[in-house]
């Protein structure tokens, strides 16, 4: 007894987490795809209609600006926070006396949840309360900076704050990049007399290659989640003006009643996510052998 | 013409001083060889020279010209370090050519000395690779073309062969020498190696703690070291020293401290001052000046010793033994057969010899 129980011990601890993780990831995501298929309303209904769900859902305008932001979103956010991330870091890698405190005063943001970041921002950008009222009080008395209540530029606030909150934790993956150049190829350049431009763009830069592409993943995925930022930030206004995907599903699925094609943009999200991953986990793993 | 004038050199990093008041002159062609234990600040020196440390205090003279606060590619030196740094990222051209674009010369002159430079070195066919894909000595080769190609006046070496395998350095080496009497630039190198040390250098300085304790010709070096410490760091198997007393009796007699009865005469070693009697010394000499035999019995010392431990290192042996409790080591032919146990009558010549004060260690 002692020994069956000794040699299956660690079977029977892992079994259940294998367990919840199969039903709740995998099963769950198989429900979901299953009831894109239904004419689900209100509640989950197994009539099945094909993929009209899909139809129904692309022709929605609703979903089509849900998609624009998303890539206006998406490209932006990592373009700047890349570009933002990589000169702090380059900043900071000129040997700087305060290197640790400001190190940390970037990388603080990352620490705070973006429910935390929304509402913080939602103030600043407020017209009545943040930078607006600021300058005015200054007496700039013209001054107008109301992004935050224009539906043409709501999305672009989303995208400040992801930036400050994301870039500084792309300057610490670029820093230790950095780090690990040899300092000689550096000293070498300089006997070259590369310009400290030529040196970063000539030889620093393209060594930097894995960590350009590890940054995008990352920087990708926190895209694609940041649910909790618009909801937060602009719950996804004016109107509708400044969703992403995950509101629109969000929205569809619980507060109006269309599970069904709440549930097909899930899927269509998946698929996003996973068009994405998968070259990834492919060439990572492939390098590992 | 002097090619390199340092003067008055020091540098601190923080509270930690490295070098100190550092004087050295190099003359046009002239390869000097810098020696010194780990950490003594050789590699410091080279990079004050270059350019890459701001220096404390001090100037630095290029071919007459005070480069102290000029940049790095103004001096017209060229650099090779230990672990090459060829930029990953570019082929073996585009490494060459680097500098030469960075100067904004135009194609075709860049063209004809990368064409010159590969072919001294011999790697023209690999002009196209990346480094990842050169072995070791051809990637120490192209970090020595991408010198060549700025066609400096000096050459700076920082252990540029202590990657490699012994006989891969061994062929580097003669090409490096080929290299300067060809080229005949001024070069400083930097090594751990003491083979490689005597072999290139036109002389050698050795470095202590950021002081350069001796500046000689290789040979001088070898028979005159000014110091113990010189004494000891030049030569494998490292000098004997033998702590005793010289004795003043009408000529110099060395009293062995522990023992050895006979008075050795000391006559033959030219003292670089009158002594006085009664000095402690250390009598250093090396293992291969010491001779065995029927030889030895000739020899104004000699003495009789037990073998403790023999090494056979091919065409010598190497044999350890004690004389008054001091530990004695010295060469025999490697076809002579030796036991453990058998005593041998060893002897040398004063003439041979090293004398150090034993308080400060310099010579006498
Ligand atoms: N950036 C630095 N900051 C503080 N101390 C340093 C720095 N660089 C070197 N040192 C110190 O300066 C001294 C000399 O260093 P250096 O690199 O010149 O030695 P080296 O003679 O080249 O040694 P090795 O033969 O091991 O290369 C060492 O004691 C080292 O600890
Ligand atoms: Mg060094």
């Amino acid at each position: 007894m002692l020994n069956y129980l000794e040699k299956h011990l660690p079977k029977i601890v892992l079994a259940p987490t294998t367990i919840v993780m199969i039903v709740c990831m995998y099963g769950f995501i198989a429900w979901t795809g299953l009831l894109s298929l239904t004419k689900s309303r209100m509640m989950p209904q197994w009539e099945f209609v094909g993929l009209d769900q899909y139809v129904r859902l692309f022709a929605n305008p609703r979903w089509d600006v849900a998609v624009d932001n998303l890539f206006i979103f998406l490209i932006l956010f990592i373009i700047i926070a890349l570009v933002l991330g990589l000169l702090l870091a380059i900043f900071l890698d000129q040997k700087i006396r305060v290197e640790g405190a400001i190190r940390t005063i970037y990388l603080y943001p990352m620490a705070i949840s973006f429910i935390v970041t929304g509402t913080a921002w939602k103030w600043i950008l407020n017209p009545g309360l943040g930078i607006e009222k600021l300058f005015r009080d200054l007496g700039f008395a013209g001054f107008e900076f109301r992004w935050l209540v224009d539906s043409d530029m709501a999305i672009y606030t989303i995208v400040i704050a992801a930036v400050w909150q994301s870039s500084g934790f792309v300057m610490a993956l670029f820093l230790a990049g950095l780090r690990g150049v040899d300092d000689n190829l550096t000293k070498a350049a300089k006997i070259d007399g590369a310009s400290t431009v030529r040196l970063y763009w000539h030889i620093i830069l393209p060594l930097m290659r894995p960590v350009f592409f590890s940054a995008i993943v990352i920087l990708t995925h926190i895209a694609i989640k940041s649910f909790d930022l618009v909801q937060a930030l602009t719950g996804g206004g004016p109107g509708y003006s400044s969703d992403l995907p995950a509101n629109f599903m969000y929205t569809f699925s619980f507060n109006r009643a269309q599970i069904g094609m709440g549930a097909a943009s899930a899927m269509i999200m998946l698929f996003g996510v996973l068009a994405v991953l998968i070259p990834y986990l492919y060439s990572e793993l492939r390098e590992k052998k | 013409m002097n090619s390199i004038e340092i003067k008055k050199l020091s540098l601190n990093f923080g509270e930690v001083v490295v070098l100190k008041d550092l004087n050295l002159t190099i003359e046009k062609g002239e390869f000097l060889v810098l020696l010194g234990a780990s950490g003594c600040g050789k590699s410091t020196l080279l990079n004050c020279v270059a350019g890459l440390l701001d220096i404390t205090d001090g100037q630095i003279f290029i071919n007459g010209k005070n480069v102290t606060w000029d940049e790095p590619a103004q001096r017209g030196i060229g650099m090779v370090f230990q672990s090459y740094a060829l930029y990953p990222q570019m082929t073996v051209k585009g490494n060459l050519s680097f500098g030469l674009k960075n100067a904004g010369l135009p194609k075709e002159e860049i063209e004809k000395r990368v064409k010159h430079a590969s072919e001294i070195l011999q790697i023209e066919s690999l002009l196209d690779r990346k480094p990842a894909a050169l072995s070791g000595g051809q990637r120490q080769r192209v970090a020595i073309g991408r010198a060549l190609v700025r066609d400096v006046e000096v050459f700076l070496f920082d252990e540029p062969l202590s990657n490699l395998d012994a006989k891969l350095r061994t062929e580097l080496r003669v090409e490096i020498k080929r290299l300067h009497q060809k080229l005949d630039n001024t070069m400083i190198y930097v090594t751990h190696d003491q083979i490689e040390a005597m072999t290139l250098a036109d002389r050698i300085a050795i470095m202590r703690d950021g002081l350069i304790q001796q500046l000689d010709t290789p040979k001088k070096i070898y028979s005159n070291p000014v110091n113990k410490y010189v004494a000891g760091f030049i030569g494998s198997p490292s000098m004997n020293f033998l702590k005793g007393t010289i004795l003043q009796n009408n000529k110099p007699i060395f009293k062995l401290e522990g023992g050895w009865c006979e008075s050795p005469d000391l006559s033959n070693y030219i003292f670089q001052e009158s002594i006085k009697a009664e000095t402690q010394v250390w009598l250093g000499i090396r293992p291969e000046s010491v001779v065995v035999g029927g030889e030895a019995e000739n020899m104004p010392v000699n003495f009789s010793l037990e073998v403790e431990v023999f090494e056979p290192m091919g065409a010598d042996t190497l044999v350890w033994s004690q004389i008054g409790g001091q530990e004695f080591r010295f060469m025999i032919d490697g076809n002579t057969s030796v036991n453990v146990g058998d005593r041998v009558t060893v002897g040398f010549d004063p003439a041979h010899a090293s004398i150090f004060d034993f308080d400060n260690e310099e010579r006498l």
